[in-house]
């Protein structure tokens, strides 16, 4: 992770005017947006902000309608996902994607057959598996995991990839406390490695974890700062905070 | 035995119990064997892309006529030897294959049986279209003395049975190695979940691609031997029917098992026999068609058993079979 040293000025990611729309509906609205190499980043906002939308469009699995992207220096606007996953940018759906027909171990040594083969496959799918907890299970079908480990392994790919960026989209979804106690620790090791883009609703999660959030509405960015100074913003609780149960349905 | 050296294993005694049963099947069978191994190359390369990749091709008579007349023309017009024009056939069917993948794999699903089904159809027009050249429907008819490579007279039943036995052995391993390989394991994640792969950092478009290009190659390769084993080509093998067979067999056999298509062929081959004799000969008048059966085959098959046969087996009893 050599983008880790010295890059404290040029952001690993940014995004200039990012928008997508569907329909006429402004899903994603003009958004510039600055990820320094190595930090945390939490992006909340209520249902339907854009968060999904967005972060779909960092990683190439839908196109702009209008902005650029630079990632690491690269504008990477026009880039197809596949390219960019190798540049090391990793999503995690945010709708479980697995292959449920595979076994654990065959779904993580997809995610990692790009970079390693025969003994070092073998290792690197190991090790993932280690890291989400799910290592007893390398053997058993993923349609046969409960919701929660369906969850994990979907980290278990993306950890597998071996990313720059890793992109979580709601991963706490479905977990238990115990496994969102662990979830965390997780997410603190991996944040040692690499750039973390976390997309979550359940807050204590958020507070533990995020050096800075980034809150959408509408499309737009509304307030990005640190935990204390996004709790404080009177924006952000008329958007999000201020409407609890929303976020407490979601979590 | 490790499991890889059962699956070699396997397919070998696949391999060496057809290189036996030349020695004691009565000459009727002999020839329907003959036969059956070329047309199951054509269901090797359609496994490839059905079985394994997951696109349901409406189209693939066109890659097996494109070997067909790419060898068999050059042969019957040009008076080429037989080597060159069996490699010009495949040749014609990967490069159809690859242009035709080009514009086809833009869509998926139903669209994507509508596009090769139409391709298909304008193949089989063409066909027509040249009659001068291929004489349509009717065909033709590769003289016997055409046919002889060096030392080896194709029109000979025993050399017939080899060269053929030859070309299935090397489709069939050719295939469990490919399906064995990494590019096979990314088919099979494209099959199962194309969002997700991609997204695992695969150029899917170009996996398809080259699978379907690979699956082309075979299909023409079956067509050119079928055209200079048994000396004929005609449009009808450019037609729906021809289409719809390998889909038949290989659902028959077992999608995406290495030996499902050969397993489905054969089947398919002795059952039209057989139900063509008795329909004919309790219900002369009636006029039947092997189509009707192929058609009522398909939805039995569909409705109580998708696996097929080698499916079958692999979900009851041989897991690693691949
Ligand atoms: N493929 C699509 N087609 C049409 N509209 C879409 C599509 N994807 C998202 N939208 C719409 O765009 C808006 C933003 O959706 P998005 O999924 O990005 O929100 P989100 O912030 O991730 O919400 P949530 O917290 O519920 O996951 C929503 O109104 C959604 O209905
Ligand atoms: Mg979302």
């Amino acid at each position: 992770m050599a983008a880790l040293a010295g890059t404290s000025n040029a952001p690993l990611l940014s995004t200039r005017g990012l928008s997508r729309s569907f329909g006429g509906l402004k899903a994603v609205d003009g958004v510039d947006f600055d990820l320094p190499a190595g930090e945390i980043r939490a992006v909340i906002g209520p249902n339907g902000a854009g968060k999904t939308t967005f972060v779909s469009l960092v990683s190439g699995r839908i196109a702009p309608t209008a902005g650029r992207i630079v990632f690491d220096g690269t504008d990477v606007t026009r880039l197809p996902a596949h390219r960019r996953v190798g540049l090391g940018i990793a999503y995690t759906f945010q709708i479980t994607s697995i292959y449920a027909a595979l076994s654990v171990a065959d779904n993580v040594a997809l995610a990692a057959q790009r970079s390693a083969g025969g003994a070092a496959l073998k290792r690197a799918v190991d090790e993932a598996l280690t890291r989400v907890g799910l290592r007893d299970r390398a053997s058993e079908l993923a349609g046969n995991l409960a919701y929660g480990h369906q969850r994990l392994l979907e980290v278990a790919m993306g950890l597998a990839l071996k990313p720059r960026l890793l992109i979580l989209d709601e991963p706490t979804q479905g977990l238990s406390d115990a496994e969102i106690d662990g979830f965390v620790q997780l997410v603190r090791e991996i944040a040692k490695g690499a750039t973390v883009m976390l997309i979550e609703h359940n807050m204590a999660v958020v507070m533990a974890l995020a050096d800075r959030i980034t809150v959408m509405d509408q499309g737009r960015v509304i307030a990005e700062g640190a935990p204390d100074a996004i709790r404080a913003d009177p924006a952000v609780q008329a958007a999000y905070l201020g409407a609890p149960q929303e976020a407490a349905s979601h979590g | 035995m490790s499991e890889r050296a059962r699956i070699a294993a396997l397919h070998l005694a696949v391999i060496a119990l057809l290189f036996a049963a030349q020695f004691v099947l009565p000459a009727y069978h002999h020839g329907i064997v003959s036969r059956v191994m070329v047309l199951a190359v054509f269901a090797i390369g359609y496994n490839l892309v059905f079985g394994y990749a997951g696109m349901l091709s409406l189209g693939h008579a066109m890659f097996f006529a494109a070997g067909m007349y790419g060898a068999g023309l050059p042969v019957y017009h040009g008076g080429w030897g037989i080597g060159p024009a069996f490699l010009f056939g495949i040749a014609c069917g990967a490069v159809l294959a690859a242009g035709i993948g080009l514009l086809a794999l833009r869509t998926s699903g139903v669209a994507f049986m509508i596009v090769t089904m139409m391709f298909g159809q304008v193949a089989y027009l063409l066909a027509l279209w040249f009659g001068d050249w291929t004489r349509g429907e009717e065909g033709l008819t590769i003289a016997q003395d055409l046919r002889v490579v060096g030392p080896l007279d194709l029109t000979d039943p025993t050399t017939r049975y080899f060269v053929a036995l030859a070309l299935f052995s090397a489709a069939l391993l050719a295939s469990l190695a490919l399906v064995r390989s990494r590019f096979g394991r990314t088919l099979v994640a494209i099959r199962e979940n194309e969002e997700r792969t991609r997204m695992l950092g695969y150029d899917t478009f170009r996996t398809k691609l080259a699978a379907l290009t690979v699956s082309g190659a075979l299909c023409a390769a079956a067509g050119a031997a079928y055209a200079l084993l048994f000396g004929y080509m005609g449009a009808g093998f450019a037609n729906v029917p021809y289409s719809i067979l390998p889909l038949l067999w290989v659902l028959v056999g077992g999608a995406a098992t290495v030996i499902g298509p050969f397993v489905g062929t054969l089947a398919m081959f002795y059952l039209t026999d057989l139900s063509n004799d008795l329909l004919n000969r309790n219900f002369p008048d009636w006029d039947i068609s092997a189509l009707g059966i192929v058609g009522l085959a398909l939805v039995l098959l569909i409705l109580f058993f998708p696996k097929g046969v080698m499916g079958t087996v692999r979900a009851r009893w041989l897991p690693w079979l691949p």
